[in-house]
């Protein structure tokens, strides 16, 4: 397969790569696992490419006190191997693709490209992650919930790179799961779901939860957070929660071959289920 | 005895050179001043080609020429020939390149060549096509309804030829007076084979000799060469030379003459270069033969102790837009045929018609004929066992033919070879620990989890013929095969095939059969293959053929050598040929009680370089067979797995997968098994996983892996392998053939597994492949139902 001709620039730094990029009015290429199909197939032809892979500064898991910062140009393989960051990141970054993508593909690439079946968005929404973003004129920081707007669509404009994510360092009491239900074909997710949840003294104190693969974008679900807090978490009361996960869902359910939306719906509130099972276990 | 080479796991020879990247596919050749082909393809499934426009793509640099589907008839280029008919059979046309209408997505309306495959791809979307779109059919029985768009002016009602055998009144009349009657409208859906390697052309035409060179991917370069010379290229053969180098899987997509075969030569003459064609992944899945695609009503007709009275079978198999090679024969020969199954059904009604539709064509794939026919009937019979509530397997040896019963003529054509069912079934329930794993699956069912146990009872016709038989229902090939041994005047061989290997690991297994006949070590042998001007006719790999047919003439003429040294040696000796003793412990001739007066192997080779031999005897060592089988081989197995649904979700996790299978006997047990866990895999991938899906329109929905599901390592678990070796009586080697089986029985295995599962909640039958999805809406329609 061929794609269309273009110019490639490689970049050395942050503010090298912006401004290759708007010179040459290009695209930004980390590991290029979801870029260089696109072109392949030649629905995608950016005629300027601006290779940010080696600046090495963007590469890397690092606490950092109460977080953890994950540079942009980070490898699902770095995230899965990582001890300090909470279980759920590592456990999605596992299940991504297969070793070859792991090893080239890039947190920031992962989630720069929003796809709705990624598992990347959905974690990090759930860890209510910090998207760092580099600009023209300086930085600016989004949170997760905020940076992914719609079907491959993010708060992020065209010159405009993602340079580290920050999500809250492991903590006790605090258990993460990401759960997911695989897309026979793709290994993609037909539906993700990913929680935090805090425990004290046998109750949930308190609860993040988000969904993903069946809608256009990853989900910060406030019903289900609502039904756990403060509730001892039975296995009706997190039954009860995950059901809740129908009303956090909107009505843009997405549909294929592979998963009718109603099959996702019902799907939905099984792997929050299971996240939120496996996340209390771990708290 | 136990043999030095036969039955021996030796390693596979052509492996060191595979697994460090040094095997030589057609996407690997360079020739100087090659040029590069792409090939423009309707995104229509159904449309006029109204216009084209290629004066944007020719005025590009780099752009050698742009032909259409008007320039190849121009040049008094064939259509490709459908190389199987039965009677009555209407012969839509197939032209390499579309002349005036697309029937496919995909379909190829027009080809640029160019100075690198980069500028042909920027070519490609430099070609206007006006196209005026038509309605599409995509379904195989939906195309021969009243009001169906039609697919060829040659195919009134889309329908190409009708297949009946048996007496449809007979069998009627047994199911009315029969105890009961199963009914099963059953459908086998749509494969898309995708061998690793896609296809690859390349074509090299010689102005100065007026010689044709191809390589191409191919399972059988022989036949190609000859559909190419006498109905499409009609290039003489003896100016034709087609060669299939490392062929990188083929699972029977890659039998067939393709228009890429004929599109890329003839660039190649009109602008005296080299040209290359190398199919992407994309092409592959819209253009590569699919398999199976049958939609099919069924009765079995089953008496209350479990017996078998009749069987009848309508199936609509979807041929695609044109009609491949061998299609018709899929849903024909090696299918109705097959029905007995292992069973003693007196009567047999089975009919298939062949339907023309606006989706990619479907020919062979590995099974072929055989897939369908067993999935149907191993399916139907477990529900007949479900209905009677009986042990699966005992209603199964009910009907078994018994061992003593050979050979057996069932009631559709074929003559079994030989069998013992029984025994196939006790070794089988042994391996899997049956009895276990109802126990498991009874436990399982008590705690509310769904747990399911599936058997299947396969048999398989292979290595085809004779060929007056095969030739007789309509294939336009015998299947015979050439194998010949070139003793080297040093003692070195050189065995010549028709066959081709592509993952059957021949050069080791061809091998072995030369070294346990002559005594010579394995490394001395060579295998050639793949190359018309390497070896004589033959005819290529498929159908689990190429050790009982090929492999028979290549023993054949070892012994021939043999015999033939052995004379030689009695003239050095001065002995009677009837006193000399060949040794194969170390490959050398002596007389009968005088092992120390011995010829050495390499003393008799070179003496037939000099000629000391008797007078009349020609010189040289070096023997030809062809080899033609007096019989089909029947290859049987047990399979038995065992899967858990989950109830929430609908998915299916295969837990264990027992297969006992008798395949004659082994050459290498090593390559079998590989067959057969291979084969299983493929097998699981029907049952769960793979379909090829079309939208009304005729759009491919799966026209990428990220929607088409292949199986991968862990959708499985390692098979556990058991065997009976029964010999076939219908070659010398006494093999059946491994290719196959493990697809063919893989499917209802599972099938019936899943259907087990889910028997607590009332669910009869599901089409498969078993995808969540699916499993999860027969668990909800099955709830609902219950309420
Ligand atoms: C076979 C396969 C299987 C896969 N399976 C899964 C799966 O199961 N789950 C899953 O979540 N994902 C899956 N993926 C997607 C994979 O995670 C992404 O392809 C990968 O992470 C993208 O990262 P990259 O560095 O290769 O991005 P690239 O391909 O280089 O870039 C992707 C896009 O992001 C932009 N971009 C990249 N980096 C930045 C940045 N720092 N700032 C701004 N824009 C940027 C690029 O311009 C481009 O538009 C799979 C991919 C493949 C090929």
């Amino acid at each position: 397969m061929y794609p269309p001709k273009f110019d490639y620039h490689r970049a050395s730094s942050v503010e090298e790569a912006i401004a290759l990029r708007k010179e040459h009015d290009g695209k930004f290429m980390a590991g290029g696992h979801s870029l260089i199909p696109v072109m392949k197939l030649r629905l995608a032809d950016p005629g300027c490419i601006v290779d940010i892979g080696r600046i090495d500064a963007l590469r890397g898991v690092c606490p950092d006190g109460a977080t953890v910062k994950i540079g942009a140009l980070t490898t699902h393989a770095s995230v899965h191997a990582s001890d300090e960051l909470p279980d759920a990141l590592p456990e999605a970054a596992g299940w991504i693709g297969d070793p070859m993508v792991r090893n080239r593909g890039t947190v920031g690439g992962n989630v720069a490209h929003a796809d709705p079946s990624s598992d990347l968005p959905t974690v990090l929404t759930a860890l209510g992650a910090t998207m760092k973003i580099a600009g023209d004129g300086g930085s600016r920081e989004v949170a997760a919930a905020d940076f992914f707007t719609g079907l491959f669509e993010t708060a992020m404009g065209e010159d405009e790179l993602l340079t580290e994510v920050s999500v809250p360092a492991k903590a006790a009491g605090t258990g993460t799961a990401y759960s997911k239900l695989f897309n026979p074909a793709s290994r993609y997710a037909i539906v993700g779901a990913a929680v935090s949840v805090t425990m004290s003294n046998g109750t949930c104190s308190s609860a993040t939860v988000a969904i993903g693969g069946l809608t256009p974008n990853a989900k910060r679900c406030g019903s289900v957070e609502a039904a756990l807090a403060g509730k001892e978490m039975s296995e009706a009361n997190i039954e009860a929660a995950a059901n809740a996960v129908a009303a956090d869902l909107g009505d843009d359910i997405l549909s294929d071959i592979h998963a009718s939306a109603d099959y996702r719906k019902k799907m939905a509130s099984v792997f929050v289920k299971r996240a939120i099972t496996k996340a209390v276990g771990r708290a | 005895m136990s043999k030095k080479y036969m039955g021996q796991a030796i390693k596979r020879v052509e492996d060191p050179r595979f697994i460090q990247g040094q095997g030589k596919y057609v996407a690997n050749l360079k020739l100087p001043d090659m040029a590069y082909a792409a090939v423009k393809r309707s995104p229509y499934a159904h449309a006029t080609i109204d216009n084209i426009d290629a004066s944007e793509a020719l005025a590009m640099d780099g752009v050698l020429a742009v032909y259409t589907g008007q320039d190849i008839q121009a040049a008094g280029i064939g259509p490709i020939p459908c190389g199987f008919t039965p009677p009555d059979i209407k012969l839509p046309p197939w032209h390499a390149l579309s002349v005036d209408k697309a029937r496919h997505v995909g379909d190829a309306v027009a080809v640029v060549v160019a100075e690198s495959a980069y500028i042909a791809y920027d070519a490609l979307d430099a070609i206007e096509v006006d196209y005026t779109p038509l309605d599409a059919v995509v379904d195989a029985k939906k195309a021969t309804e009243p009001g169906a768009p039609q697919v060829h002016e040659e195919t009134p009602n889309n329908t190409s030829f009708h297949w009946p055998l048996g007496d449809s009144d007979a069998v009627k009349a047994a199911l009315d007076a029969s105890d009961h009657v199963v009914e099963l409208d059953l459908i086998n859906q749509r494969l898309i084979p995708n061998a690793m390697e896609p296809r690859a052309c390349v074509a090299d035409w010689s102005d100065a000799m007026d010689e044709m060179t191809v390589w191409t991917s191919s399972q059988n370069p022989h036949v190609i060469r000859l559909l190419m010379s006498a109905f499409t290229l009609q290039i003489p053969e003896n100016k034709l030379r087609v060669i299939s180098p490392d062929v990188g899987g083929g699972f029977g997509s890659k039998i067939f003459h393709y228009p890429e075969e004929i599109i890329v030569p003839y660039c190649s003459m009109q602008l005296k270069r080299p040209v290359k064609w190398v199919s992407s992944r994309s092409e592959a899945f819209l253009t590569d033969a699919h398999g199976r695609d049958h939609v099919t009503t069924a009765k079995l007709g089953v008496n209350n102790d479990g017996t078998f009275t009749a069987f009848h079978v309508q199936t609509w198999a979807n041929m695609g837009a044109y009609l491949s090679a061998f299609a018709p024969m899929i849903p024909t020969a090696l299918y109705i045929t097959l029905f007995a199954g292992l069973y003693k059904t007196p009567l047999i009604f089975g009919e298939s018609f062949g339907t023309m539709t606006n989706t990619t064509q479907v020919d062979a794939y590995r099974g072929a004929g055989r897939p369908e026919a067993s999935y149907l009937l191993e399916r139907i019979i477990d529900i007949a066992a479900r209905d009677l509530n009986m042990d699966p397997i005992e209603i199964r040896r009910k009907n078994f033919i018994k061992k003593d019963e050979y050979p057996y003529q069932t009631p559709v054509a074929l003559v079994y070879d030989s069998g013992d069912y029984d025994l196939l079934f006790d070794k089988a329930m042994e391996v899997a620990g049956y009895n276990d794993m109802l126990a498991a699956r009874d436990a399982a069912r008590a705690e509310g989890r769904l747990v399911g146990v599936g058997v299947s009872g396969c048999i398989e016709a292979s290595g085809a013929g004779p060929s007056k038989v095969v030739t007789s229902l309509g294939a336009a090939v015998g299947l015979w095969e050439h194998g010949s041994v070139r003793v080297h005047p040093t003692g070195k061989i050189s065995v010549m095939t028709g066959t081709h290997t592509h993952g059957q690991g021949h050069e080791t297994t061809f091998a072995q059969i030369v070294a346990e006949e002559l005594g010579v070590p394995i490394e001395d042998i060579e295998i050639i293959h793949g190359d018309t001007a390497k070896t004589p006719f033959g005819l290529g790999t498929y159908a689990s053929r190429s050790a009982a047919v090929g492999g028979s003439a290549i023993l054949k003429s070892a012994q021939k050598v043999k015999e033939k040294m052995k004379a030689i040696a009695a003239y050095q000796l001065e002995a009677a040929v009837e006193d000399i003793v060949y040794d194969a412990d170390t490959a050398s001739m002596h007389v009968k009680g005088s092992p120390d007066n011995a010829k050495s192997f390499f003393e008799i080779s070179f003496s037939a370089l000099t000629h000391n031999m008797p007078d009349e005897m020609e010189p040289g060592l070096e023997e030809h067979t062809f080899f033609d089988p007096p019989n089909f081989t029947f290859p049987n197995s047990a399979h038995i797995a065992m899967v858990e649904v989950d109830k929430d979700t609908g998915e299916v996790s295969l837990l264990k997968y027992a297969a006992v299978d008798d395949v004659g006997n082994v050459i290498n047990p090593m390559i079998v098994e590989g067959q057969l866990q291979g084969g299983i895999a493929q097998g699981v991938g029907q049952a769960l996983l793979e379909h090829g899906q079309y939208d009304d329109d005729g759009q491919l929905l799966t026209g990428s892996f990220l929607d088409y599901a292949m199986p991968r390592a862990d959708n499985l678990p390692m098979s556990d392998l058991g065997r009976i070796e029964i010999p076939s009586p219908s070659n010398p080697l006494g093999v059946k053939g491994a290719g196959e089986m493990g697809t063919i029985a893989g499917t209802p295995t599972v099938a019936n597994a899943v259907m087990d599962a889910l028997q607590p909640m009332g669910v009869r039958h599901v089409e498969i492949p078993h995808t969540p999805l699916a499993i999860h809406n027969a668990i909800q329609s099955a709830a609902a139902a219950a309420d």
